[in-house]
């Protein structure tokens, strides 16, 4: 026997209207292939493309409390600005971010990455020096591939310094996609 | 020296460790739980027990230290749901039709009975004796032996005995 749809919709709507999830999942759909996205009462606290829940649960519990639950409306105001900004409507996102447990240098390095604005592009380095750690361009780039918000922390619009796309997390392609789509490429 | 939230974030990796994802928890238990309720309650009232059930357990879960007994714990919420679902209706004097003839008398009686037993004795006996389960499936919610659930439920009645006599 499974439990019927709307029993269970309405379990996690409710759980989520008293405050007791910490952390609020999805698995949502976009052109560059389907996300999992989590959001705690903080912000936005995770977007990646690997879209097993199953593979980010535990970390989340880590970060946040045991309280991890599937939970579309937890999601909706990030999934809105994803659905704008691959629609080409959006430029910016005004989403807050849970960075919890993130070390200082990655939260300085990732609020410097959230000011490259759309369509531009820039380097390891020049984000580097912009924290005031002008050699710790690998250390950035280290950043980069362990950014859990992609897209919303913009990691595609960095490159190497010769103008090599260098790599992406989510795969090269993915990298492509999000320039193009922003006109960057 | 730790700071607050260095004490907090280290208390919230501890219980992660210790603890499964609620969302691993009711995708595992969900559709026993759902059982269980239809057929002490009937499908009808089920669906609000059912929702009752895991939202006490989702405002209990930060404060478990381990995740040992989360199916005997569960199905103990679920079961407290339905008595209180029960007791709600009995000064109405109006009952509905139970699910099954005979299991909500049992159980809505075995509820009041076992209240004062030890937690373990009480669980076997409400799971043998209220939910029917057999000895093999309440040493699993257990976490023990089919012999100490066994054992467990038949020191339970006995104590039961003793004080009704």
């Amino acid at each position: 026997m499974t439990v019927p749809t709307h029993l269970d919709r309405s379990f996690r709507e409710a759980a989520l209207a008293l405050d007791l999830v910490d952390v609020g999942f999805d698995v949502v759909e976009s052109p560059i292939g389907p996300l999992f996205v989590a959001a705690s009462p903080r912000g936005l606290a995770e977007i990646s493309f690997d879209a097993e829940p199953e593979q980010h649960l535990e970390r989340l519990a880590r970060i946040a409390g045991p309280a991890v639950l599937r939970s579309p409306r937890a999601i909706d105001a990030a999934q809105r600005e994803l659905d704008q900004y691959f629609a080409g409507r959006r430029r910016a996102f005004d989403l807050s971010l849970d960075l919890r447990g993130l070390p200082a240098f990655t939260v300085s390095v990732l609020r410097e990455l959230a000011r490259v604005p759309y369509g531009h592009t820039t380097t390891y380095g020049a984000l580097a020096e912009r924290v005031g750690r002008p050699r710790a361009a690998r250390a950035v780039g280290t950043v980069m591939n362990r950014n859990r918000i992609p897209i919303v922390l913009p990691c595609h619009r960095v490159v190497g310094s010769s103008g090599d796309l260098v790599g992406y997390a989510g795969g090269l392609e993915r990298k492509v996609a999000l320039l193009e789509l922003e006109g960057a490429l | 020296m730790l700071t607050d939230e260095r004490r907090h974030a280290l208390k919230t990796m501890m219980q992660a460790v210790a603890l499964p994802p609620f969302e691993r928890f009711y995708l595992e238990h969900r559709a026993e739980v759902l059982r269980v309720l239809r057929r002490t309650l009937g499908a009808d009232r089920a669906e609000d027990a059912f929702q009752e059930t895991f939202l006490r357990a989702l405002r209990a879960y930060r404060r478990l230290e381990h995740g040992d007994h989360l199916r005997a714990w569960v199905l103990t919420i679920a079961h407290n749901v339905a008595v209180d679902v029960l007791r709600r209706e009995r000064p109405t004097g109006e009952l509905e039709e139970p699910g099954t003839e005979d299991s909500r008398p049992a159980y809505a009686e075995l509820a009041h009975l076992t209240d004062g037993l030890p937690p373990r004795e009480r669980a076997a006996v409400v799971l043998r004796y209220g939910y029917d389960l057999s000895y093999d499936q309440i040493a699993r919610a257990l976490g023990s032996s089919p012999d100490a659930a066994r054992q467990a439920a038949s020191t339970g009645v006995r104590r039961l005995r003793r004080r009704t006599t």
